[in-house]
């Protein structure tokens, strides 16, 4: 079962056809397609093991499928946001120095060339905005080992987005991030998504919370069992299927919930993540 | 003492040029040794020189030749066990550092004919540095500077997190290999100046010390740089100066730089 939420048919940005994929005899994926349109955003759930990361992997190109195929559009530019890293604190680097590091395919002779020069140049236009979009110019001088989770998802967010991607994938974007910070991050990487116009896809292991604006969820267990808008599929058997019953009781992506009195089901109950606005996409 | 220092015998010349080009090359390696914690890596790669040595002399090669072909075959295997291999890599350095170090050991027992003075491979035997050993060491300070000038910048990227770097179209195996070959070859070059048993703390000591002093990496390398080339020169001073082996000599002010950075204060 497939649904677009958007009947349009737009370009897509990437594509994948029929992914396989092996570790040793054991078959991780199984005959997974999917195609992400721009300024669509896609979340990618499923349980510990589902094979998330390798889909992950194989669509950024760092793996090869053992069979199928991946393409991409023409010149497809891609911002990555690695799962919670861990930076090692024996590194001294300032968040403006780690947004900088974007740019180490710039070769040394017109680097030195814009040392000399006086005014910004584009690369460093556009660090001031990634910043900018993700409030975090305050933080420019700060060491990176001293950020708290938040802060340091939100960084990030920003070196993702500093070279202008058509496609951000983001790998569990929340992870390790209070209530609050979440919400806040989603409500960011809506702007981004306004601002940049860019496809967004989202992974996530959490299977109750998924950002508001999300346009199609697709559900991961080796394969893809379901894919869908939030609102319908809570309701499809084989999302209840593997996920279990509890489901039925819950109304899972169209809760709406206040962060102020829910944090005693912290984790174990429905939670939506909505942005602040949180009106209904349409 | 005056007359060492106003007029310099030509072993001294040679030992001082050879250890400042170690300390130089050591500074931007050691930097990347200490945030990729790499210096197990690099304690291998010493050990192994000891088969090295033990090669050489059984197929009666060029010592300095064999230990260099030993490192870089042992770096390159390193390199690609690490990604294959399912034991942690602590476990396998941990395995080819000591067995290396004991069959080079094995090895050379084979050969009651050969006096080889165990010491000087061990903790160094700077005052022989000669004038080959400074042409050695000088191409390998061009290649260095080279390597860096070009991938400074990506192989940070690589450090900071390689799935990241590599979408960001940065060729992290290539790069990641060379980096570690250089290694590999200073390791091998070193091994006069402070012996096989002291060659990490050269290239981590003083990366350690300016860690504490630094607010960005090429702070924190150019901090590296200076105290490595203290190291070196009041290392040899004491030496000369007290009749000190200057191996361990040179370490223990590096070691004294470090203990120094930690009055500053953490920020």
């Amino acid at each position: 079962m497939k649904i677009n939420s958007n009947p349009k048919i737009r370009s897509f940005l990437i594509k994948a056809d029929h992914i396989h994929h092996f570790y040793d005899e054991k078959e991780v994926l199984s005959n997974v397609s999917l195609t992400i349109r721009a300024k669509e955003i896609v979340t990618l759930i499923g349980p510990n093991g589902a094979g998330k990361s390798t889909l992950l992997k194989i669509l950024l190109g760092l793996i090869p499928a053992s069979k199928g195929k991946v393409s991409r559009q023409a010149n497809l530019k891609i911002g990555f946001m690695p799962q919670k890293v861990q930076l090692d604190s024996s590194l001294p680097l300032t968040v403006e120095g780690f947004l900088n590091l974007a740019n180490s395919q710039q070769p040394l002779l017109s680097r030195l060339k814009s040392l000399l020069r006086t005014e910004a140049t584009p690369f460093q236009t556009h660090v001031i905005q990634a910043m900018t979009l993700l409030k975090i110019e305050d933080l420019a001088k700060q060491q990176i080992k001293n950020l708290s989770g938040g802060e340091f998802q939100r960084v990030l967010l920003a070196r993702a987005i500093v070279s202008k991607p058509d496609l951000l994938v983001l790998d569990e974007p929340v992870q390790g991030v209070d209530l609050q910070g979440q919400t806040e991050l989603y409500y960011l990487i809506n702007q981004i998504k306004d601002e940049l116009g860019c496809g967004i896809l989202m992974v996530s292991h959490d299977l109750h919370v998924v950002m508001k604006s999300t346009n199609r969820v697709l559900c991961l267990n080796q394969h893809l069992c379901c894919s869908g808008h939030p609102s319908q599929l809570s309701e499809d058997p084989s999302f209840q299927k593997i996920f279990g019953n509890e489901f039925e009781e819950l109304a899972v992506y169209e809760h709406h919930h206040n962060p102020t009195q829910c944090d005693h089901t912290h984790g174990q109950h429905s939670q939506t993540a909505e942005q602040s606005h949180g009106h209904h996409h349409d | 003492m005056i007359d060492l220092v106003l007029n310099p015998p030509n072993f001294l010349i040679m030992a001082l040029i050879g250890g400042l080009l170690v300390a130089l090359i050591s500074a931007p390696l050691g930097t990347f040794m200490v945030w990729q914690k790499q210096s197990y890596f690099g304690a291998t790669l010493a050990h192994s020189a000891l088969l090295g040595v033990s090669l050489g002399m059984i197929m009666q090669i060029d010592l300095t030749l064999s230990i260099l072909v030993t490192s870089v075959i042992i770096g390159v295997a390193l390199f690609y066990l690490a990604q294959k291999s399912s034991l942690s890599s602590d476990t396998l350095l941990g395995i080819l550092a000591h067995s290396s170090l004991a069959l080079g050991l094995v090895l050379l027992s084979f050969q009651p004919n050969i006096q080889l003075d165990l010491m000087r491979y061990l903790f160094g035997d700077i005052l022989s540095i000669n004038l080959d050993d400074i042409q050695l060491l000088s191409a390998l300070l061009v290649l260095t500077l080279l390597f860096f000038a070009k991938y400074w910048q990506s192989l940070l990227n690589i450090t900071l997190n390689i799935e990241l770097a590599a979408v960001e179209g940065i060729a992290t195996k290539s790069i990641q290999l060379s980096y570690i070959l250089l290694l590999a070859l200073l390791i091998a070059l070193a091994i006069k100046v402070v012996g096989i048993l002291l060659i990490t703390s050269l290239l981590i000591v003083p990366a350690a010390a300016a860690h504490r002093l630094s607010n960005t990496p090429e702070q924190m390398l150019g901090f590296t740089l200076v105290g490595g080339l203290i190291s070196v020169i009041l290392g040899l001073a004491t030496s000369i100066g007290f009749d000190t082996p200057a191996g361990p000599s040179i370490v223990m002010v590096a070691t004294a730089l470090f203990l120094l950075s930690l009055l500053k204060k953490a920020q």
